[in-house]
């Protein structure tokens, strides 16, 4: 399945204005369908080695998974055990090699399938969804929850919304990739309508740029998404650039089917 | 360096380094800024430089002077304050304080955190490190305060840099066409221009400057006569844009 004709991708990643180095890694890939980000920590250069072999292998297997095709297998199944070996692989080279040790990322994934999107995220880098409604509204959701202390502290009420963006303990996740063997991971399956706009992003940018300016951003750049993704780059730096800064922005262009044989794909055909 | 920008009706007509210890402002030749103009007295004000502060003074003027459209006796210039002579604006500008500013910012929130009952007698010494007689108290008190509450301010937004791009303040006035004399205001961080589908830019506000991008459409916007690229452009005070036939006016307030 080629869905460069029903997907638009941009990405840009950058080491902000404070850290000498990027720790975080992306990859797109709008012929198969699908967008990985990951944020990794650790010291000296493990950061990067982690976040590295995360998007490497998860991109790699699903290409190759994709590639013949997914004839009865759920893709959120799929990915979600791509996930899990990777995250074996990660863990591994985190014990085997000492100066990889402690190592981890988080990560975000996006796969376009069949008119819909699976969401697959460990920690607590995030994918928004931008949706038109009508001419002049337009909806802004974050749909992944990231997985942190300063989320859980929301949930169970400690802290409110307002104050959790003041809060100094921002930026510890209690879910990421290569610490433990084993990773709990988060997929959700919604529905991809033509017009949506993806965000997929590292915490470099939710952390410097409020919701409104991004949404702000993609709705008046939102015809120019290379453009787009630039001026959130920009604006994460404006504000300070304190972390490293990674954005993904896929556009869906039209609807993509999956075909199941040539009535199931006629009657889908039709229903456009 | 600080500088006084100097306009009548919005029109730029110079500028000025303050690069002395005192600089008057009147009607007469003699004066540092000479201003021929009957509503400006002989010897209107002066402008003393201390250490990295700025203080403007009237000198008895017949029409007063001034700042950000309160008059003053005395006051204490901050970047962005706009000092009024007659129909002549004068705007201060100190890129210096401006830095110093956001630094001071993050180290003050803390104070304040530790030290709530801040008494007014240990203001002026931050402000110019000499023992201040009662005089000078009378007037840097109620200075301090609003400063105090712009600060609070600027917590509360996101980005603590966003005080720089807050200070000053750009508009977009059309020139021609059925709109002609609309003025936009570009509070927003990021401004769009032109129509949808046929041509679009962009003005975007960051902490140095305003800038113009083109967006979508064959052909890209004129600055001043000259056609962008794909490059932002930083605007300059009263750039003439043309975009799709319309021609606007950029300008700060």
């Amino acid at each position: 399945m080629d869905l460069r004709l029903a997907l638009e991708i941009v990405s840009l990643t950058d080491s902000g204005k404070v850290r000498s180095h990027n720790e975080d890694n992306i990859t797109t890939d709008n012929q198969a369908g699908f967008a990985i980000l990951a944020d990794g920590m650790g010291g000296y250069n493990a950061g990067e080695v982690a976040s590295g072999i995360a998007v490497t292998m998860l991109a790699n297997s699903l290409k190759t998974a994709l590639s013949v095709g997914l004839p009865d297998q759920d893709p959120g199944l799929l990915v979600k055990s791509e996930i899990e070996k990777t995250n074996g692989a990660i863990y591994q080279t985190a014990q085997s090699q000492p100066q990889f040790s402690g190592m981890g990322t988080t990560l975000v994934c996006a796969l376009f399938h069949d008119n819909r999107i699976i969401v697959a995220h460990v920690g607590d880098s995030r994918l928004y969804r931008y949706r038109q409604k009508g001419t002049e509204h337009s909806l802004f959701e974050q749909i992944t929850r990231d997985h942190s202390l300063l989320q859980e502290q929301i949930d169970s009420g400690m802290i409110s919304r307002e104050d959790a963006r003041l809060s100094s303990n921002k930026n510890l996740v209690t879910r990421a990739l290569g610490v433990d063997p084993m990773v709990d991971v988060e997929v959700q399956e919604h529905e991809a309508l033509p017009g949506d706009v993806y965000l997929l992003c590292s915490d470099g940018l939710n952390d410097m740029v409020g919701d409104e300016e991004i949404q702000l951003t993609l709705s008046v750049l939102g015809t120019n998404l290379e453009l787009a993704v630039q001026r959130l780059v920009q604006m994460a730096n404006d504000n300070g650039g304190r972390d490293n800064v990674s954005v993904i922005l896929v556009r869906v262009l039209r609807h993509f089917p999956a075909r199941r044989g040539f009535f199931a794909w006629l009657s889908a055909w039709f229903k456009k | 360096m600080a500088k006084l920008i100097i306009t009548l009706d919005g029109l730029l007509l110079s500028e000025f380094e303050l690069d002395k210890e005192r600089i008057t402002i009147g009607r007469k030749p003699e004066n540092d800024i000479p201003i021929d103009n009957l509503a400006i007295s002989g010897e209107h004000a002066a402008i003393t430089i201390f250490n990295n502060d700025a203080f403007v003074e009237d000198l008895g003027s017949t029409n007063g002077t001034l700042v950000n459209e309160q008059p003053i006796t005395k006051h204490v210039l901050h970047h962005g304050d706009e000092i009024e002579i007659g129909k002549y604006r004068l705007k201060y500008v100190n890129v210096e304080e401006l830095g110093s500013k956001i630094e001071a910012h993050e180290k003050e929130a803390h104070e304040f955190e530790k030290t709530p009952t801040l008494r007014p007698n240990q203001i002026p010494t931050t402000l110019s490190g000499e023992k201040p007689t009662s005089d000078m108290m009378a007037h840097t008190i109620p200075l301090i305060m609003p400063e105090a509450a712009r600060r609070v301010e600027t917590t509360a937004a996101f980005g603590s840099t966003s005080a720089a791009a807050a200070e000053s303040h750009a508009v977009i006035q059309i020139l021609n066409g059925q709109n002609a004399g609309k003025e936009l205001d570009l509070t927003k961080t990021l401004t769009s221009l032109g129509k949808p589908g046929v041509q679009v830019a962009v003005i975007t506000r960051r902490p140095h400057g305003y800038f113009l991008t083109h967006v979508q459409g064959d052909h890209y916007p004129i600055v001043n006569g000259q056609p962008l690229d794909a490059h932002p452009r930083q605007l300059a005070d009263h750039d003439v844009i043309e975009l799709g036939g319309v021609k606007m006016e950029f300008y700060l307030k």
